[in-house]
């Protein structure tokens, strides 16, 4: 990116600048935007390492284009397999593999308009997911902790409870790059 | 049951399954696999929580190309055939009724929405006459550049620290079956690598009346 652009968008922000498409194609030729033709799924995420810990490489591809409603139908059978064979019973939020896996096999993210956004706080649960959460801990408390919790201690938390960088504390409050 | 018969139970599962590389990351076989080269559509996360800086906005980030080095990062870029939609169910359907359409071509980031889809599910065009916010994709060792729409959206693309954090190494060790519980402390494996991250912020006003919804990531190529 040259110095230019890099000045236009400063000032692209700074101004406030408010772009609205009247065009239906919006594709004019000061910008040459593409907004034609139809788009189809390759990959899709909510909740992390559903995916990865729970959907066998086999049926990967399938489960990133699979809409949300028809997940449950479709993978709820197999993560309740895995749970199962985690020797999983029941969770800290008292849920059975049966209901456990019907939760997971959705893969959306849950969110609050109002309150606390978070995976979970230790008090609110699964009402967002913020960037400082320790989601990967969460995930094992609660598919290796049993009903209490207290359950194979040696697996669930991994020790890393922070992120690297601090983050911004305003939009995109995410850190710059290494 | 004791831990180490926990564990052989692990090994057992995983080695008949799947083989874990990193949490989110690269779990896209079609997208990511040998020779792919279509890497920018891979999704490493996906963040949704009310701004901390303003308690009337949510804020979506989507990650895309984990495990970035430094270096690779000053090279990477988004791919201009690719469609990066936030999906939002307000209607406990789990069923998309608002989306917001991300876009990147020639230097730009462009977020279309929210709006209503055309159609919901695994195919996609552009909704162009929705209210639309713009900006100029950050580089790498710039500020953030940030763009906003008339509805009040604002939209940023760029590379940034991989917010994800997990020791996946020792994990990968005690799914291999040479360790049995993980360190103290343990080793953060995404430490020190980036993402090409899509953030918007949205007036929580324009998600529907609902208190509860469902959202999700999906990207979509032509």
């Amino acid at each position: 990116m040259n110095t230019k652009n890099i000045l236009t968008g400063v000032l692209i922000a700074s101004l406030s600048i408010a772009f609205i498409s009247c065009d239906k194609n919006d594709d004019d030729a000061t910008d040459n935007f593409d907004t034609s033709g139809t788009y189809t799924q390759v990959d899709q995420k909510a909740r992390p390492g559903v995916a990865t810990v729970f959907i066998g490489a086999n049926r990967k591809n399938e489960f990133n284009t699979t809409t949300p409603s028809m997940m449950s139908a479709s993978f709820k059978t197999d993560i309740a397999s895995k749970l199962t064979a985690f020797g999983y019973t029941q969770n800290a939020l008292g849920q059975n593999t049966d209901q456990f896996a019907s939760l997971l096999a959705t893969d959306v993210l849950n969110v609050k308009l109002t309150g606390t956004t978070t995976f979970f706080d230790g008090t609110n649960v699964l009402t967002g997911r913020a960037l400082a959460d320790d989601v990967i801990d969460t995930e094992l408390l609660l598919i290796f902790g049993g009903p209490t919790g207290a359950s194979n201690p040696g697996l669930t938390s991994d020790n890393v409870d922070a992120n690297d960088k601090a983050f911004m504390n305003s939009f995109p409050f995410l850190a710059s790059p290494h | 049951m004791k831990r180490k018969n926990m564990t052989g139970l692990i090994v057992g599962v995983v080695i008949a399954g799947s083989i874990i590389f990193a949490a989110d990351h690269i779990d896209a076989p079609a997208v990511t696999g040998s020779g792919s080269t279509s890497l920018g559509t891979d999704i490493t996360d996906l963040y949704a929580f009310q701004s901390p800086a303003d308690n009337s906005k949510m804020v979506f980030v989507i990650g895309t190309q984990g495990l970035l080095s430094p270096t690779a990062t000053t090279n990477a870029s988004f791919p201009a055939n690719t469609l990066y939609e936030l999906n939002i169910d307000n209607t406990g359907d789990n069923v998309e009724d608002l989306v917001i359409q991300c876009l990147v071509q020639n230097g730009k980031v462009r977020a279309y929405g929210p709006v209503t889809p055309g159609m919901p599910g695994l195919t996609s065009t552009i909704k162009a006459d929705a209210v639309m916010t713009e900006a100029m994709v950050t580089a790498k060792g710039s500020n953030a550049v940030i763009g906003t729409g008339s509805n009040g959206v604002r939209v940023f693309a760029g590379p940034r620290d991989d917010p994800f954090f997990f020791d996946i190494a020792r994990y990968a060790e005690i799914i291999a079956g040479t360790e049995s519980s993980f360190r103290m402390p343990g080793m953060d494996s995404f430490a020190g690598t980036n993402i090409m991250a899509i953030a918007v912020e949205v007036p929580k006003s324009l998600l529907g009346s609902s208190d509860n919804i469902s959202v999700w990531a999906e990207s979509k190529t032509k």
